[in-house]
This record gives structure tokens, C-alpha cells and sequence, in this order.
């Protein structure tokens, strides 16, 4: 019953902290921005190769930079243990997954909002026409980051090597979303764009699927 | 304090253990806590008195055992008694405001006029002049105000208490004490971790001592305040 609202509080609360200290989106940015220039300055690619090699190259540094945006995500709420303080006044523990995922979607989303254009100068890909496919396929795909990051980050703040463990644990997990993601990319690149349905109802049904497990589960990723 | 809205409610707890891993960090502890008792929990670190508490506040699950709340009038379901939590972390957010801290507590936990309890609460404890000031500029002492204000939004009929007074000056452990002391005298039940004799600990109406995960005193079958909290027979 309070399932949404509790998320709606939470979400507001992540918002609020983050635009307030703006760390996790100027990492970010940071760190996506200096991998598509350092990439485009070391290869000089041509607009053909720029067609075969930008959308993998765009949705590693975007898969990289999550595992750094994530990290924090629960790491956070250790430094005064308040998720403790979560888990005593929420009657859905989903309330706090859901909350943060949503927070991390966004930020993505914005991330990759800010990036696109540069991205699309310095590589010479057209990204007006399919603009729209665009935006659904990085919806998709950044809501299985999400997804499956925040889950991994509640898992990873609590070992001993956190640090190393939420990139270990992520990158192998989010690989069908890097190569799904990459492929329909690719596909609206070309010179005559198509939209690869396949993809996008892998990145659909991933998300579905990690939404469900993470609903059943999640509660126990929270224990002590 | 406010006047009570709620009923008093005690805990039973039946052959609890805790473990984690190898480490059995408690064993087989049982207890009966009555409505309205203020019980203090001494012990050596690591004899199990966090690990008690986080037990009673669902936070930590038992390797075995239960956990059960009653109050006078009826038995009342585990699930649905929300303790109040003060543990040695402040368990608010550094880049919120007091305010703000509070607020986002009392609606997560659906607290009828959120702003008129966060600012009923905010003077209780003193804080209504800082209430728009981060909590990151605070210090301690009033961080660990925040902290109860925190615990006491939605009137608990169960209040937590792990190692209150860490961190705190002597003007602080008298405030703190006094806020106990209210908070005993309007019938909540208290279960507190301390550490030695203390303006504090001289609230408690019963005294348990820990020691390795099992209960080693306790003032209700015959041991003395004095020897619990200084381990004088230990």
C-alpha cells in the first residue's frame, strides 16, 4: 500500500542530495567526456569506423562510468548507518530499491542526455533522425544498469573489498545489456537507419526480468 | 515530552542466537521485558549488547529464536511494533538539514501532520533555531538530538537505546538523561546499552549484564545495580 509513496519520499530524498552536492553526475560526466575525447584523439576514426566502433566505445564508457556511479549508492547510507534507519520506517523494503534505481535511471539518463550531442559532433554519427529510437533504447538500457547496479551495490557495500567488488560483479552481469545496447545503437547509425526490435525486447524483457528478482529478493540484500 | 498516544508494550525474547560465521555473538539468550520497564544492558565490547538490540529492532535477524511484542490489552504482532532506534551512528543524513532529516522520517512512516510533529519535536530538543542548518555543521551532541528526535516521531511504544551517551559532553549526558527520564516516566519501554555507572544508567529499572552472548546478571534474580554495571562480580 505505501509502496509508492515511501519510494516517492525516498526518490525526492536522493534527488535532493545529489543536486545539492553534484557528485555523482560531475564524476560522470567527467569521466565519460574524457573517455570520448581521449578515444577520439588517439584513433582519429573516419566516419565509417566511427559507424562500426562509436556505439560499442559510447556504451563501454557509459557502462564504466555506472560502475562508479553506483558505487556510492548504498555505500552512502553506511557512513551514519542510515539505512538502518530506512529499513525501521519503511513497511516495503522494495520502497528503498526502488527509490534509489529511479534516482540512478535519472542520472544516467541525464548523463547521457548531456553527452549525446558531443558525442555525435566528435564522431560524426547522426542522431536527430532517430533521436526518438534513441531515447527509448538509452531508457532501457540505463533502467537495466539500474537495476541490476543498485541490487549489486546493495550486495557489494557490505563486503570487505567493496570497492573492487560492485565493478567485478557488474561489468560480466551487464554484458548482454553492453551488446544489446551496442547492436541497436549500431543499427540506427547506419546510413540507412533501422530499428533492431530484437534488441530492444531483450533490453525490455532484462529489465522486466531484474525488476522481478529484485522485488522478490531484494529484502535480503538489506540484512545484516 | 508530548502526552503518550500509544500503549505499552513489553518483548519476550526465547532462546535467541546470533551468529555470525564461526562467531556466536549471542547464545541462548532469554527474557521476559514488561511494559513500561527501563532496562539497562551492561557488558565488555562484544558481549552482545548490540546485536540484542538490533535483534529487537528487527534489524538483525536471529540464527534462532523469537522475537515477540505484547502489550497489556492485547498481543501485538512483531511485525507491526516499530521500536524508536538511537544506535552509536546518528542514523540521519549529513546533507540534510535538521528539518529536512525529520521530515523525510515522520512521512516514510506516515506520521499524521508530519510538519507540526517535526516542529513540536524540534523544540523538545532543542534545535528549532538550526532547523534549516545541514547537519553536517553540527556537532555531537546535537547531532545525537537529531538522533532521538529521529526515534521518537511516531511515538514508539519501544524505545532503543544503543550506547546513547557516546561522543556526548557532560552537558549533553545530563540533557540526554532528562530525556530519558521523561520518556520512562510517560510508560515507554526502554532497553539501553551502557557502559559503567552513569547519570544515566542510575534511570534504569532493571539491569542485565552480557557476557560472551549469554546473560550472566540480572537485577531481577537477585544481583545489585552496582555489580552489574561495574562487572564487580565478574
Amino acid at each position: 500500500m505505501s509502496l509508492l509513496p515511501n519510494a516517492a519520499v525516498l526518490l525526492g530524498k536522493e534527488l535532493r542530495t545529489e543536486f545539492r552536492s553534484r557528485e555523482l553526475l560531475t564524476t560522470t560526466v567527467v569521466f565519460i567526456l574524457i573517455v570520448i575525447v581521449l578515444f577520439s584523439f588517439t584513433f582519429d576514426p573516419t566516419s565509417d569506423e566511427s559507424r562500426r566502433f562509436a556505439p560499442g566505445l559510447l556504451w563501454l564508457a557509459f557502462l564504466f562510468a555506472s560502475s562508479l556511479m553506483l558505487q556510492p549508492c548504498f555505500l552512502r547510507e553506511q557512513h551514519n548507518d542510515t539505512l538502518s534507519a530506512l529499513r525501521l520506517t519503511v513497511s516495503d523494503p522494495f520502497a528503498i530499491f526502488l527509490a534509489k534505481l529511479v534516482a540512478n535511471t535519472l542520472f544516467l539518463l541525464l548523463t547521457e542526455l548531456l553527452l549525446l550531442p558531443l558525442f555525435a559532433v566528435m564522431y560524426n554519427v547522426p542522431i536527430v533522425p532517430v533521436l526518438h529510437w534513441l531515447v527509448l533504447m538509452f531508457f532501457l538500457a540505463s533502467l537495466g544498469i539500474s537495476i541490476a547496479g543498485t541490487a549489486l551495490s546493495a550486495i557489494s557495500a557490505q563486503a570487505r573489498m567493496r570497492e573492487l567488488l560492485l565493478p567485478l560483479l557488474m561489468l560480466p552481469l551487464l554484458t548482454p545489456i553492453l551488446v544489446a545496447s551496442t547492436e541497436v545503437t549500431k543499427s540506427l547509425f547506419e546510413r540507412t537507419p533501422f530499428v533492431q526490435w530484437k534488441g530492444i525486447g531483450f533490453l525490455a524483457i532484462f529489465d522486466l526480468v531484474f525488476l522481478t528478482a529484485l522485488w522478490l529478493f531484494g529484502e535480503y540484500l538489506l540484512e545484516e | 515530552m508530548t502526552p503518550p498516544t500509544f500503549s505499552p508494550v513489553g518483548l519476550r525474547l526465547e532462546n535467541i542466537d546470533k551468529r555470525y560465521g564461526w562467531f556466536l555473538a549471542l547464545r541462548g539468550v532469554s527474557l521476559v521485558i514488561a511494559p513500561g520497564e527501563c532496562v539497562v544492558f551492561a557488558g565488555r565490547n562484544g558481549s552482545g549488547k548490540t546485536t540484542l538490540l538490533r535483534i529487537a529492532a528487527r534489524l538483525v535477524r536471529p540464527s534462532r529464536g523469537t522475537l515477540s511484542f505484547s502489550s497489556e490489552s492485547q498481543a501485538e504482532d512483531a511485525r507491526v511494533v516499530r521500536p524508536g532506534f538511537v544506535a552509536h551512528a546518528t542514523m540521519v543524513y549529513d546533507e540534510l538539514t535538521a528539518e529536512e532529516n525529520l521530515l523525510l522520517f515522520a512521512r516514510l512512516q506516515e506520521v499524521a501532520q508530519p510538519e507540526n510533529r517535526v516542529e513540536t519535536l524540534l523544540n523538545e530538543v532543542g534545535l528549532s533555531d538550526r532547523r534549516v542548518s545541514l547537519v553536517r555543521t553540527f556537532s555531537r551532541g546535537m547531532r545525537q538530538r537529531v538522533a532521538i528526535a529521529r526515534a521518537l516521531l511516531h511515538e514508539p511504544s519501544v524505545l532503543l537505546l544503543d550506547e546513547p551517551a557516546t561522543g556526548l559532553d557532560p552537558q549533553g549526558v545530563a540533557w540526554l538523561a532528562e530525556a530519558i527520564r521523561r520518556l520512562r516516566d510517560s510508560g515507554r519501554t526502554i532497553l539501553m546499552s551502557l557502559h559503567g555507572e552513569s547519570e544515566i544508567s542510575s534511570l534504569g529499572t532493571r539491569a542485565i549484564r552480557l557476557d560472551s552472548g549469554s546473560i550472566a546478571a540480572d537485577t531481577r534474580t537477585g544481583a545489585t545495580f552496582r555489580s552489574i554495571l561495574t562487572f564487580a562480580d565478574a
